[in-house]
């Protein structure tokens, strides 16, 4: 029997200690009066980790991991003071890609320790996920922050080109393990899966963003988790694969919200299939601000329904401030929250919460569409998709079958817009056309201040 | 049989995750994503034992650049999620 030290014992608690902190501290994650606290506990997890690694004997030098800790820490701090709300979902995005490549550095990085062909199989899946992961997070971010084109790009061939991808990382994946000597395969399981994750993102169009990053996140956390199995260490399976089924959860709620299957999502490049035949019927009618704010003011029920046009025009203050002039009026104001409204899970949460709204006042698709036929006016921000009633009456809509708030349901309803260019997906909403809708046209904080300006 | 501890271990895991997360709700998911970022970070733990060898070697420094990614995570993840956990207010009191 091998012998161990108390101190290596030690080292080992610390780590079974650090693993419940982290399960303990999403426990406290359930609950918004407890989560800041279950982030803390979870950070102290962290710390406990951070430093039973650092005592480890087997360290003798320490300038490297001191300068590492100082770039990543001052990069990381100033990227989480300076971010703004509505840029939340690029900056998870950008926090997926790094920890994957982490992931695959430390998998390299092991080879040459490693023993054994079931680790060099563990070392493969690290950097195959922690690669694809990278390089697919770059991607979602060029798309998120638009700096690439957000749209889903797709030519004729994709589907052989990824099948030979996915062939070649098989063969180098093999032949690395066969032969982990040879670097040639090591390179090109590493370029493979670099490019793979850049293949795997392109075909995904801007509003399909929430279950990517969702997905993003998962894959972020089972390359730790094969990190860990790579160099022996639970600590790493542990917190990784808490990730992974987080993660994995995001992007169930976000394809059953979308009513589609993920494959659909990931491989089918939507709205590229077959002609939207949605019929509209009869015209629009706009509305300026001043007979709008005649409206809300005799209405004694409102309903706020946000979307990624609110993030845009960052006008989550003003509507915050609309709010407070209604609850004033005598009306009862609640907010109804689609779980894909924004580009990530919980975006609109978020915004809200910054501006001050409390989060009784947010409620989830399940709980306002019974209440809505006792709205007096619904008022659209900035979302499309998400109200489109054609996704429960046309079905031939490409978004057919998938639950959406039913605002159309209440008395009047203002569809804040810019113009009438068809939403991000691009799907005809016969919305814009009801009896009872009348559109506000302008920028939502523009017009949304406009409102404000009428009541005081 | 360490291969068989691992794999009884992330079993465990990833059944207690599902059970976890299930629980939180929706308007707690954008931090929920950025408290995994964070936790994603623990890579950092497998990449200081790489970058602490004292050999000059490949391994060391791509140890070191792990650290210095997985660092980002952590720090980043913590304290962005403490910032937005921070702005969740009840409607009474509190302010």
């Amino acid at each position: 029997m091998e012998t161990v030290t108390n101190f290596e014992l030690m080292i080992q608690f610390a780590y079974v200690v650090s693993g419940g902190m982290f399960i303990y501290g999403l426990k406290l994650l359930g609950a918004p009066d407890t989560a800041r606290n279950g982030n803390k506990v979870s950070a102290i997890a962290m710390l406990i980790a951070i430093v039973s690694a650092l005592v480890d004997q087997g360290i003798v030098e320490y300038q490297w991991i001191v300068l590492g800790f100082v770039v990543g820490g001052v990069i990381g701090g100033a990227a989480a003071r300076m971010v703004r709300m509505t840029s939340m979902p690029e900056l998870v995005a950008l926090f997926n890609g790094f920890g994957g490549l982490a992931s695959l550095l430390v998998g390299w990085a092991s080879i040459s320790t490693a023993g054994g062909t079931f680790t060099l199989v563990t070392i493969v899946l690290a950097i195959l996920i922690g690669g694809l992961t990278f390089t697919g997070s770059l991607i979602a971010y060029g798309k998120l922050s638009e700096t690439i084109g957000s749209g889903a790009l797709m030519f004729k061939g994709q589907q052989v080109v990824n099948s030979l991808i996915v062939l070649g990382i098989l063969v180098s994946a093999a032949m690395f393990c066969l032969e982990p000597g040879n670097p040639q395969w090591l390179y090109m399981v590493i370029a493979l899966s670099l490019v793979f994750g850049i293949m795997v993102v392109i075909p995904i169009g801007g509003a399909d963003m929430p279950v990517v990053i969702s997905l993003l996140n998962s894959y972020s956390g089972l390359a730790a988790c094969a990190a860990g199995f790579a160099i022996n260490n639970n600590i790493l399976i542990v917190a990784g694969s808490l990730v992974g089924a987080s993660g994995i959860i995001l992007t169930q709620i976000m394809c059953k919200a979308m009513n589609r299957s993920l494959s659909n999502v990931l491989f089918s490049g939507f709205g590229s299939r077959a002609a939207d035949t949605t019929k509209v019927e009869g015209e629009i009618k706009p509305i300026t601000a001043e007979d709008a704010f005649y409206v809300l003011e005799a209405a004694s029920n409102v309903a706020i329904i946000p979307g990624y046009g609110m993030a845009v025009a960052q006008a989550q203050h003003v509507v915050k401030e609309l709010t407070e002039l209604l609850e004033k009026n005598g009306a009862e104001v609640n907010f109804g929250i689609h779980p894909v409204a924004g580009r990530m899970p919980g975006h609109m949460n978020v915004l809200l919460a910054e501006a001050d709204v409390p989060y009784e006042q947010l409620l989830e698709m399940d709980e306002i569409n019974p209440r809505m036929e006792n709205v007096d006016v619904a008022i659209v921000i900035g979302a499309n998709d998400v109200v489109n009633p054609a996704a429960r009456e046309s079905e031939s809509s490409p978004i057919y079958g998938m639950p959406v708030i039913n605002v159309d349901d209440a008395r009047t309803v203002f569809v804040l817009k810019r113009s009438m260019a068809s939403g991000f997906a691009g799907i005809e909403n016969p919305l814009f056309y009801k009896e009872n809708t009348r559109m506000l046209f302008g920028d939502a904080k523009e017009s949304i201040g406009a409102l404000v300006r009428e009541f005081s | 049989m360490e291969i068989v501890f691992m794999t009884f271990i992330l079993m465990l895991s990833i059944f207690l995750g599902f059970e976890l997360i299930t629980k939180v709700p929706s308007t707690l998911h954008t931090p929920l994503m950025s408290g995994a970022n964070a936790i994603s970070g623990i890579t950092v733990v497998g990449a200081i034992s790489l970058a602490g060898t004292g050999q000059q070697d490949l391994a060391n420094w791509l140890g070191a650049a792990a650290v210095a990614l997985a660092s980002i995570n952590v720090v980043g993840g913590y304290m962005v999620t403490d910032r937005m956990l921070a702005m969740f207010k009840k409607k009474e009191g509190g302010r």
